[in-house]
Formats: C-alpha cells, structure tokens, sequence
C-alpha cells in the first residue's frame, strides 16, 4: 500500500479506507506500511491543545501582516488572529511572545539529511531535530542519498522514517535521472506518486544539457520543478575555493565564477524554450544575480535561491585554511556576496536555504583537497540571517521570513509559509536577541562541520509549532554568553 | 686564577616571538631580517668551529608526503649540525590511501617525543592544520602551490650575500608562477624588504591578478631582461597541472629558457638562480646554469643555514654559544 503522503495532520489513512477503529493488533505487524498508516490515523484524531500566542510581532509577509498581535492555534490549525476573548477556546496555553518575532516557519528547499548511505553524517532523526532548532518547520531532503532516491520506494522509505521522527515536516526530492548519473531520467511519474515535490540530482549539477531540456519537458506533465546548482564542471574540477585574489595567494585550486555563470546562462535559455518550473538552487555570483534578473524581465517562469552561508561569509575565510569553509557554490568575492544580498532585498533572489551538508568531524579533518565539501547548517541558520544579516541591517525581516518561509513554500507548491487562518499552524517564535554560543553539544545535527564553534550568535528560535503541535521549545538554553 | 669569562658568539634574539614557521607572508621585514641574520651568523660558526650543540637534546622530524631529497636532506644536516636528533617519516601516497588522516600520522610522529615537525604536502594549509593540531613547532617545507618559507628565505640570502642589501634590487621570478609554492614565498620576502618584484611566465601560468600583489607582471622575459639584477628560473610544475597550460616544452624552452644568447641582452653582473630541481634544458641552459653568474650551488648551501636558523630560533628558547 502506498501512502500519498507523510504529513501527521493530513487525514490520507482516512481518504485511503482505513477505518477510525484500527486495530494494529489485529494485522500482521510485518505489515509495516499499514502498521505507519495506523499510527499516523491515530494521530489525526488525537486532541489537539490549544494555544495563545501574546505580545509577540506576527510578521507574515504574505498577508502584508507586520505588527504585535496575538495568534490562536487551535486544531491544528491557525484558528483565529486577534481574537477577541470571548472566542477563546476553554482551554488554552499562553505563550507570552513579548519582544518575539511570530512568524510562519521555515521551509528549506534542499537539506541533506544522509539517510540512507551516510547515516554518520545525519540521520533523518538528528536531521529533523536540527532543523526544528533552527526554526524549521518542513525540510525538502535532497535526493543524493546512497542510494540515491531515483524510486518511489526510496521516496517512501524518507517518508516513513520521518514519520517516525515525528518532528517536522519532510518533503522528498527525486532524482532528475536515473542514479543521479545524470545520463537518463528516472522515473519522474512514480517518484511524484510516491510524494516527491521536486526533483533535483543536487548537488550535482545538470551537466548533461540534453538531459536537463529533456528533464524541463517531461516536468511539464506534474507541474513539478526540477532543482539545478548551476556548475560547468570542466572548469572547477580539482577546485577548493573561488578563483580570485585570496585564491592566488593562498594557492588553493581555483572555481572561478564564470564556471557558474555559464551553467546559469545556459538553464535560462533552455527554460525560455521548454517553459516549465526551474529554479536555480543556490547562485552565488554577481553574474548569475544579473542573467537571472534580465531573464526574470522577460518573463521566465524561474525562481532562485541562495545559500545562508554564502551570503553570510567570502573567500576571504578560506584564508583559515579550516576545511569548514570548503563549500560548493564556493564563498565568493565581497563583491558578489553584496550583488547577491541587493537581489535578495529586491526580489531577484526569491528563497533563502540553509545548504545544510553535514559531514562527520573524519570527513572534514583532512587536507583541503581531501576534504569534502559542505557546511553543517540548520542548527544555526536563523541565527546566521538574524546576527549576520539582519542586524547589520543588510536584510529587511520581511524578506527575511519572505525568502525562509513563503518563497520556498511556493517554490514546492506546498501549504506553509502563511499565518493565515485556517492554514496548518506551522509557526516558530523566534527570539531576535537571545545570545548564545555555538557549541558541539547543542548541536542537534549529528555532524558540527561549522567555523562558528564557539562563535557567539545572536536570535534563536524560541518555540516552534507544526500542525499545531509544539515540536521544540528553548526552555532552558544553555551555553549562553556570560553577561 | 681566574678563567676567562666565555663570550657568547651569539645572541639568541630577543624579540623573536615564533613558534612556527609556516608562510612568509606573515612574518614581518624585521623577523625576516632577523631569520637571515641568523643564517648567516650559525653559517659562520659552523665554518669556524664545525658541530655545534646548541639543539643537543632536541629532536625534529621530518614529515613528508611529498617526495623531496633535497629539502629533507637539508633540514637534516641543518639539525645534525646544531646537534639534535632526527626522525624520517615520508610516504607518498596520501592519507586518504592509507586510510589514516594525516593529522593522525602528525600526532603518532609527535607523541614520540619530537619538538619540531618539518611538513611538507602537496595540499596547500596542511602545515597551518598541522600548526593548529600539534603542540610542537611546526615548520613549512612546501604546501602545495602556498608556500614555501625556507625556500624563499635561502633564496633571499643568497641575494643579500651578492649584492648587500635587498631594497632596490629588481627581481624576476621566471615560469610556472600559479603553481609556485617558492614564487609565493619569494614575492612575500622580496616586497617586504623593498624589492621590486617582477614575475614572467605564459599567460596560462602567470595572471594579471598578480599585480594587485604590488608585483610587475610580464609575458616576455626578452623585455624585462636588461633590468634584472636577478633572475630565479622556476621549474615548470608538470606534477601540478590538470592539463598543459603551453603547447609544448619546446616551444616554453623557446620563449622562457634563459640561454647564452638571453645572458647577452642581461646586465653584466646578473644572477641566475634556481630553486632546483632544475630542468636543464627547459628553464635553464647547461652554460647558463654552470656559469659564472649561477648561484645555484650556494642556494643549497644558504638552504641549510637559513634552516638551522628556522630550527634554532622556534626550539633554541633562549640559548645561546
């Protein structure tokens, strides 16, 4: 039996038959499929409690909301915002969100979430919890597991055991071609039966242009979009680091820019074509910021996101020689990091993802060249946007919570990124001010590949909800700066 | 009777305040000055009076993933000749292959009682990682393409022992420049103490982008020639290239060798120097390299100086003879 979906709240073990009165004992518990199905049901029509949330400033972009309010959530759901007393349910809990953001919480577009294959860098259970950390509501988790998820029966293995995580919501990616070998496709119709929102061989880029205009036809059939990492391979292979000043003096293998301008330039010009959904998961030249906005002017139906830490450090941290630092897109020059930023506050850059690659302390205790690339990022990530983009005054809140949130929603067409009423109650209350320091040990990803160790941040997500149940709660943080 | 009180020869510098010596780039012109001072004065005292024991006790290791005999050979005899002990390591494959990291390899060295770990790997920041990891001195023998400090600083020696000082001199670094771990070093030392730096090559192996280095760069060495007082032939760095940045050697050895007919249109009191291995033939002639005006023999010899004095400055805390 497939399941069409793995959301705790969606009633899909209803719509499929199964009677409320379930018995587990009563079927063969071989049966795993049905066994999930059963508990999920179970959950469907437990009693939801109720929650008011005071005080705090309910920033939800989409509505055009910006202002301190309260929010109700009740069943689940967003039941009312600024409601009067009288329409309070009987029984409720008061969160007091006095100098709090309510936000909508965030959605990432592409999480590496090592399972299966690389259950020493994450595991869906330590992935999810990360990502509940970081202010995280529903993760997308990329396809390049091992194996990587090219089957419906890959799809539902991610679903299932996220569904036992039970923390927050995770969307499946497929693989654009079969094997993520980038030769022929893979079995687009099933992979989104089976519940993939988009598909994706990131972070292997789509070399194969044939294969990628291909890819954009079929897609039209499911309304799905296919997720690229713009790369020409041929001129970063072998590459450590951004091609430039620092990369010179420091001697380390060079990725120049125009290795993605080029991919980027191509992926436009062959969605001009083909039509369909594309979005380019994660640009981080000034080159590609200007081919994306020339090609958004005509028309195109393309969406771009760009990585936190790409925005959030530049080549010059290499310098460090700290393997953590290795990451792909590489840390660009100030200067481009700067035309990514101004296309962010001014819409050219839709979402923001965490590019969260988690790589275990062995992988990454080696020589730059040996080292694999990736940055563990969702525990930080709201953190990162808040210290290092937002109060320098580099990012407005609203597309803050715009690029985290609403933009990555619609981008895999899913229900999230509002506060309207009615909606799931996926929310996360975060704390803009709380200081606290990154350390190994409140890390929830199973892998703390970061240069922030020890580094102090500023804002944490404080509560978060999803479905209307509290999923994480910062109650007694510790590790907080001293004064 | 009294005995006569026993001068020290030398000093050990007081404000030298390093613990390793991992790139040039980061060392300033006096601690660069100091290094060479060094070298020239423990030369001299090995001349005068052979072996000496100010390291007696000490042990350093050599720690190579590369393949090298010069550059091992020479901090050996560096240590041996101020009286420590030395250790081998080297392995040419890399850790991954062996399947230990090589960090994990520094520390089983290290916890053998080693006070100084000489490094040297084809992967640029290892000896910094290394630097980070270990609680011994830590000395650069080559990164990758980064640097390589001893090199430059023998290199400079060598200079400053033809022609007394190092500002004002017009220096060309000739050849695979992107690839060059001694080019780095050498435009780092050269700058510092008032050099003007020059370097040439391909436009494949010598970007413009060096010049916000402050360096000059050039693509014909014909042009540059007649203002060079030195000149330092690098070796082209086949080992490090993904693919051939020239159409062939022939056609390098035609535009870059320094020649008998180049050493007409050079100054007359030019230097030719070559961090070796030297490729006869490509970068450097035989009468170029065996005439009078190559140093490349005495760059060997410096190498050891400056390399006791590396030693002696981050493991001689304070002695003196």
């Amino acid at each position: 039996m497939a399941l069409p979906c793995a959301w705790p709240r969606c009633g899909c073990c209803l719509a499929m038959g199964v009677p409320r009165d379930f018995n587990v004992a009563r079927r063969s518990a071989s049966v795993i499929l049905e066994v999930v199905a059963c508990k999920r049901e179970a959950r469907v029509t437990e009693t939801k409690p109720s929650w008011l949330i005071e005080h705090g400033r309910i920033v939800d972009p989409r509505q055009g909301v910006d202002r301190v309010g309260r929010l109700l959530i009740a069943g689940g759901i967003i039941a009312a915002v600024d409601p009067c007393d009288g329409d309070l349910p009987p029984d409720f809990t008061r969160i007091d969100a006095r100098g709090c953001m309510v936000a909508p919480g965030l959605v990432d577009l592409a999480t590496e979430l090592g399972e299966p294959g690389r259950e020493e860098d994450e595991t869906i259970e330590s992935g999810t919890l990360a990502a509940l950390s970081g202010g995280f509501t529903s993760i997308a988790c990329a396809a390049n597991t091992d194996p990587p998820i090219d089957t419906a029966t890959a799809v539902e293995f991610v679903r299932q055991k996220a569904a036992r995580a039970d923390r927050c919501r995770v969307y499946v990616i497929g693989c654009v071609s079969k094997g993520r070998a980038g030769e022929e496709l893979a079995e687009i119709g099933s992979l989104v039966e089976a519940g993939a929102v988009a598909l994706s061989d990131s972070p292997r880029p789509l070399s194969n242009t044939a294969l990628l205009r291909r890819a954009l036809e079929y897609c039209l059939m499911f309304d799905k979009p296919i997720l690229d990492r713009p790369e020409v391979t041929s001129l970063t292979r072998g590459g450590v680091m951004h091609e430039g000043m620092m990369q010179l003096v420091l001697g380390l293998a060079p990725m120049p820019a125009e290795a993605e301008d080029l991919a980027t330039s191509r992926d436009l010009r062959l969605l001009e074509t083909t039509g369909g959904r594309l979005h380019l998961n994660s640009i981080s030249t000034a080159g590609s910021v200007e081919l994306v906005g020339r090609s958004k002017k005509r028309g195109t139906q393309v969406s771009v996101g760009v990585r936190i830490g790409n925005l959030c450090f530049n080549e010059e941290q290499l310098r460090t020689f700290d393997s953590n630092y290795k990451v792909n897109p590489p840390l660009r020059s100030a200067a481009d990091v700067e035309a990514c930023l101004a296309a962010l506050e001014d819409g050219t850059i839709d979402v923001l993802t965490s590019g969260h690659q988690p790589k275990s302390l062995e992988k990454k205790m080696q020589e730059m060249d040996a080292a694999p690339f990736g940055m563990s990022t969702l525990d930080t990530a709201l953190a990162q946007v808040i210290t290092y983009l937002i109060i320098p005054g580099k990012l407005s809140w609203k597309r803050a919570i715009e690029s985290l949130s609403c933009a990555p929603a619609g981008v895999l067409g899913v229900e999230a990124g509002t506060l309207a009423v009615g909606q799931p109650a996926d929310v996360v209350v975060i704390d803009p001010t709380a200081t606290w320091i990154v350390q190994r040990s409140e890390m929830s990803s199973r892998s703390s590949n970061t240069p922030l160790l020890g580094k102090e941040l500023q804002g944490r997500a404080r509560q978060v909800f999803v479905g209307g149940r509290l999923k994480f709660s910062l109650k007694s943080p510790v590790g907080l700066a001293p004064g | 009777m009294n005995a006569p009180a026993i001068e020290p020869v030398i000093r050990f510098p007081e404000h030298w305040r390093h613990h390793h010596l991992l790139d040039l780039e980061s060392l300033s012109a006096a601690d660069i000055t100091t290094l060479l001072d060094t070298a020239q004065q423990l030369s001299d005292l090995y001349d005068r009076n052979g072996k000496l024991s100010l390291l007696a006790g000490k042990t350093m290791a050599n720690l190579f993933f590369e393949n090298s005999t010069r550059t091992r050979n020479s901090f050996s005899l560096a240590a041996k000749r101020l009286g420590a002990d030395t250790i081998e390591f080297s392995s040419s494959g890399s850790s991954v292959s062996k399947g230990e990291t090589f960090i994990d390899t520094a520390k089983t060295i290290e916890a053998m009682g080693v006070d100084a770990v000489v490094t040297r790997h084809g992967t640029p920041g290892t000896s910094h990682l290394l630097a980070q990891h270990l609680n011994c001195s830590v000395l650069n023998a080559g990164d990758g393409p980064h640097e390589h400090p001893t090199q430059g600083l023998l290199d400079i020696l060598t200079i400053r022992q033809h022609r007394g000082s190092i500002a004002g001199l017009t220096v060309a670094l000739v050849g695979d420049i992107s690839h060059s771990r001694t080019a780095r070093s050498n435009i780092w030392g050269l700058k510092k103490l008032g050099a003007h730096v020059i370097v040439c090559g391909p436009a494949t192996l010598v970007s413009k982008k060096w010049e916000e280095l402050g360096v000059e760069v050039a693509y014909s060495l014909d042009a540059i020639l007649p203002r060079c007082d030195v000149l330092n032939l690098l070796r082209i760095q086949f080992e490090r290239q993904a693919t051939r940045p020239f159409p062939s050697v022939r056609e390098y050895a035609l535009l870059y060798a320094m020649n008998a007919e180049r050493m007409r249109l050079s100054k007359q009191d030019i230097l030719i120097m070559a961090p070796g291995p030297i490729n006869r033939g490509v970068e450097i002639t035989p009468e170029v390299a065996d005439g009078p005006h190559s140093v490349i023999l005495q760059q060997v010899s410096n190498g050891i100086a400056v390399r006791m004095a590396a030693l002696w400055l981050l493991l001689g805390n304070g002695s003196s003879a």
